[in-house]
């Protein structure tokens, strides 16, 4: 492992050692794998969409108003989590984990509006085993779900490193590796919004 | 659950295999404790994070799993033999064609394939490690584990007996009650991390490590056939990672994705299962031929025909791996126009593979070949490799698809392209990069003996299968009647079938009189090679591969450089304090949890899935937290190591 390390000032501190480039590189490429797991998952929810056996049609149960506030929510998020990165490249500690807590209690809100959104649905009587179209819906979201759960311990022990450490060319790639973690559940998640629930809402109300 | 359901009981056959799992397990417990060995085995293999050890080890789990497929395919062609046989039951003979499919694969093709790539390709590229150490060694780990997670189905649970492709409904709740097929759910997820993390650290290695000089145009054959199979390792094994998961949701928490009832759709498994499943098997097959071109270019001492077209060819092949994948069903009723599109792109395939079969000729044309045993693999390799493609371009046609599908004929068709293709390739590379592994060769002459049994044997084995296809017999069943007239081939084949088994036998005796008697090598250079591997100025090269790290200026960086007499010597001034990762315990305690989880999920056990999954958690915030930035290795323990005067 060659460990050349770059002074160059407007080099931004996550990129200026050789573990920090590789990580951030090898990152990237994991989200390209990311891309084909949930595309492999929007597939088979296309696939199965209609497929509603005895059970309601997804579109019959799914709700506007939650759906917005947990876009709300996540867009959001994904601002403010840019604006943390922005703090880090000002060497601003303060700013960053103040930035970044306000993103992971967005997180957090969100994950409530949804699990909310779920009990309700399982309270209509969709739940994974109705029919193959809400297993595709649950496992789908459920999955985005998931990942913004990992998202949020994840970011926290990486926020408790900065605390302890400051930021060095360790901590702050580890930072911005999870922003861009953060940022790609947003993009999967206006997938989402549109391929799930605009497409549910649409076919069933016409 | 009572202990009879949970240990496999009643055939005599599993309660010798559960005397040897036991007699092993001890003896190798008996070894490690008399001999002192624990700390070693600890902090040289456990613990290591070198890739050329990680490759050591998988290339040893690869050939335990040969020997374990290969008593599985022992037994089938037994069976087979003659008609009506009664050595094994129907049940039997299923799960063994499972596991010998899954395990041949899985466990025995890609390790092998990801071992010789480990040790080889940093090597190659003039790295001192890979760019991810640590996350190799939780490869490594994720796959052993996958792999005897998979292997206990056979003494504790029962194996899973749907097929490797474990069709829905055949794998569902109803039609294959308790663990097995979860264990091939479990294995193979588990397996699959380790091998989309091995797809991109090689892929980041590859694009990011290479030595100063080496443009992508003048890196070897093998590293570009790595470097390709990984980038599509990163987009095929996600694809299986969510077939596996949902169908573990189906048969664990009542989901209907390819179930019959609740409106699920069972084609969806095959399409998914086939869109990773085609491309794996490019995956097995690439560095196979970037092998091969290494072995048949050194040992014609010519530099390789059509470099371009060989990278060319490759990166076409990889496209097309994923638009071909209708092809493994075009019975199941997917319509003219869809049936007719998949033909095309699956002949089209056969182009770029044709265009890399003439290169090799080509390189061969006027050069000064030796026979060694790697280049006889390979030329054994142009042969049987041909036949296995021609019968896969009849199979491409649907229309005649319609008569060799499912019978014996494409049994032999994948057999000659995965056998000839990657197996071939697998014994000529570990004979090729045996000196660089363990400083001496196998026996030539031993090796040559190895080579004919098997490669008569395989043709005895497998060509009558052609003719019994043709003949009407499918596959998959256990037995056949007297009156088919299946008997006389089936015979053939079977004796084929030993002539095979008795040759990997003499390659493993190979090995140990090599180990006892061969000649150690004193130069790194074993074969006069070419490439950066065979630059190294001992045999085995030391940990840190490359005291100083070679400037390339061409293609055959180190044959060119051999040829103008100006072969670099290392001299004490040009060494610096090289910089290395530390071992560490963590890959292999993160395993062994994963291990936990599948088995907790496995028997349907959820407090212990959930602490399996929460120590893998554990495993992972614990390394988040752990600074480790490596250590240096001083200049004087270079100049010791390398021996130079000074």
């Amino acid at each position: 492992m060659a460990h050349a390390e770059t002074h160059d000032p407007n080099t931004p501190l996550e990129y200026r050692s050789e573990t920090g480039r590789l990580n951030i590189l090898g990152f990237w490429i994991f989200l390209g794998a990311e891309i084909a797991l949930f595309a492999t998952l929007f597939a088979t929810y296309m696939v199965l969409s209609h497929r509603v056996a005895d059970g309601p049609a997804l579109g019959e149960l799914f709700e506007v108003e939650s759906l917005l506030i947990q876009t709300f929510l996540l867009l959001t998020s994904s601002f403010t989590c840019g604006l943390a990165v922005h703090e880090m490249r000002r060497h601003n500690v303060k700013g960053l984990i103040t930035w970044m807590a306000i993103t992971l209690g967005l997180g957090l809100g969100f994950l409530y509006f949804e699990i909310q959104e779920f009990l309700h649905f399982i309270h209509e009587g969709a739940n994974i085993g109705t029919s193959a179209a809400w297993s595709g819906f649950f496992v789908l979201v459920g999955t985005h779900g998931a990942h913004v759960t990992f998202g949020i311990f994840w970011v926290t022990m990486v926020l408790i490193q900065v605390a302890k450490r400051g930021l060095t060319p360790a901590t702050s790639a580890k930072v911005f590796i999870t922003s861009l973690y953060w940022h790609f559940l947003d993009v999967v998640w206006i997938f989402i919004f549109t391929a799930v629930y605009l497409m549910g809402m649409v076919t069933h109300n016409g | 659950m009572k202990w009879d359901e949970f240990f496999v009981t009643g055939d005599p056959m599993i309660y010798g295999a559960d005397v040897s799992i036991v007699l092993t397990m001890v003896g190798i417990l008996f070894y490690l404790t008399k001999y002192k060995k624990w700390k070693w085995l600890w902090d040289e293999w456990l613990t290591t994070v070198d890739h050329k050890k990680l490759g050591i080890m998988y290339i040893v789990s690869a050939v335990l799993m040969l020997f374990r497929g290969g008593v599985d395919a022992l037994l089938m062609r037994t069976q087979l033999a003659v008609p009506e046989a009664k050595f094994l039951d129907s049940q039997h003979y299923n799960e063994i064609f499972t596991t010998h499919g899954t395990i041949m694969i899985i466990f025995m093709a890609m390790p092998f394939l990801i071992g010789l790539i480990n040790v080889v390709v940093p090597l190659q590229i003039g790295a001192r490690d890979v760019a991810y150490p640590y996350l190799n060694a939780v490869s490594f780990w994720t796959f052993f584990i996958g792999a005897m997670l998979f292997n206990i189905s056979f003494v504790i649970g029962g194996s899973p007996s749907a097929g490797w492709t474990s069709y829905m409904p055949l794998a569902s709740n109803e039609l294959s009650p308790g663990p097995g097929q979860n264990y091939y759910l479990l294995g193979l997820q588990i397996a699959g991390i380790g091998t989309l993390l091995t797809g991109i650290n090689f892929l980041v290695t590859i694009l990011k490590m290479r030595a100063p000089g080496m443009t992508l145009f003048r890196m070897p054959m093998f590293t570009w056939s790595s470097l390709v199979t990984m980038v599509i390792i990163i987009f095929a094994f996600p694809i299986l990672t969510v077939a596996l998961a949902l169908m573990t949701f189906d048969r664990l928490f009542g989901s209907h994705f390819f179930t019959l009832q609740g409106a699920g759709m069972d084609m969806l498994w095959a399409n998914l299962f086939w869109l990773w499943g085609h491309p794996e098997v490019y995956i097995v097959i690439l560095p196979a031929f970037g092998m091969f071109s290494e072995i048949i270019s050194t040992f014609s001492r010519k530099t390789l025909f059509g470099y371009k077209a060989m990278i060319w060819s490759m990166l076409l092949i990889a496209g097309y791996s994923f638009l071909v994948w209708v092809h493994h069903f075009f019975t199941m009723g997917s319509g003219a126009l869809v049936n007719s599109v998949f033909s095309i792109t699956t002949m089209a395939i056969g182009i770029p593979t044709g265009v890399k079969i003439f290169n090799w000729l080509f390189t061969m044309y006027r050069g000064k070949i030796q026979f060694t045993t790697p280049m006889l693999w390979s030329l054994g390799f142009i042969v049987n490799f041909v036949i296995g493609g021609v019968t896969g371009v009849m199979l491409a046609m649907a229309a005649a698809d319609y008569q060799y599908h499912n019978t014996y004929f494409l049994v032999s068709h994948f057999h000659y392209v995965l056998i000839a293709g990657t197996v071939f390739a697998c014994f000529a590379g570990l004979i090729y990069w045996y000196p660089k592994m363990f400083g001496y060769k196998l026996n030539e002459r031993i090796g040559k003996w190895v080579f004919w049994v098997f490669t008569i044997g395989f043709n005895v084995c497998f060509f009558p299968q052609y003719f019994l296809g043709l003949d009407g017999m499918p596959r998959r069943v256990y037995t056949y009647s007297e009156e088919s007239g299946w008997g006389p081939l089936n015979m053939v084949s079977t004796i084929g079938g030993f002539m095979m088994g008795i040759a990997f036998l003499i390659l493993v005796y190979n090995m140990y009189y090599s180990f006892r008697y061969a000649k150690r090598e004193t130069t790194g250079d074993a074969w006069d090679g070419r490439t950066l591997e065979w630059s190294t100025p001992t045999a085995m090269p030391p940990f840190y591969n490359f005291a100083k790290i070679p400037e390339v200026t061409g293609l055959d960086h180190f044959w060119r450089q051999k040829q103008a007499g100006k072969v670099e010597k290392l001299k004490a001034e040009d060494i610096k304090p090289i910089h290395m990762p530390s071992n560490s315990g963590v890959p292999f305690i993160m395993a062994s949890f994963f291990f936990v989880a599948g088995f907790g999920m496995v028997f349907e056990w959820m407090w212990m899935a959930i602490f399996g999954i929460i120590g893998v958690f554990g495993t992972l915030f614990y390394r988040s937290f752990e600074y480790d930035d490596g250590y240096y290795v001083s200049v004087e323990e270079v100049i010791e190591t390398e021996k130079i005067s000074k």
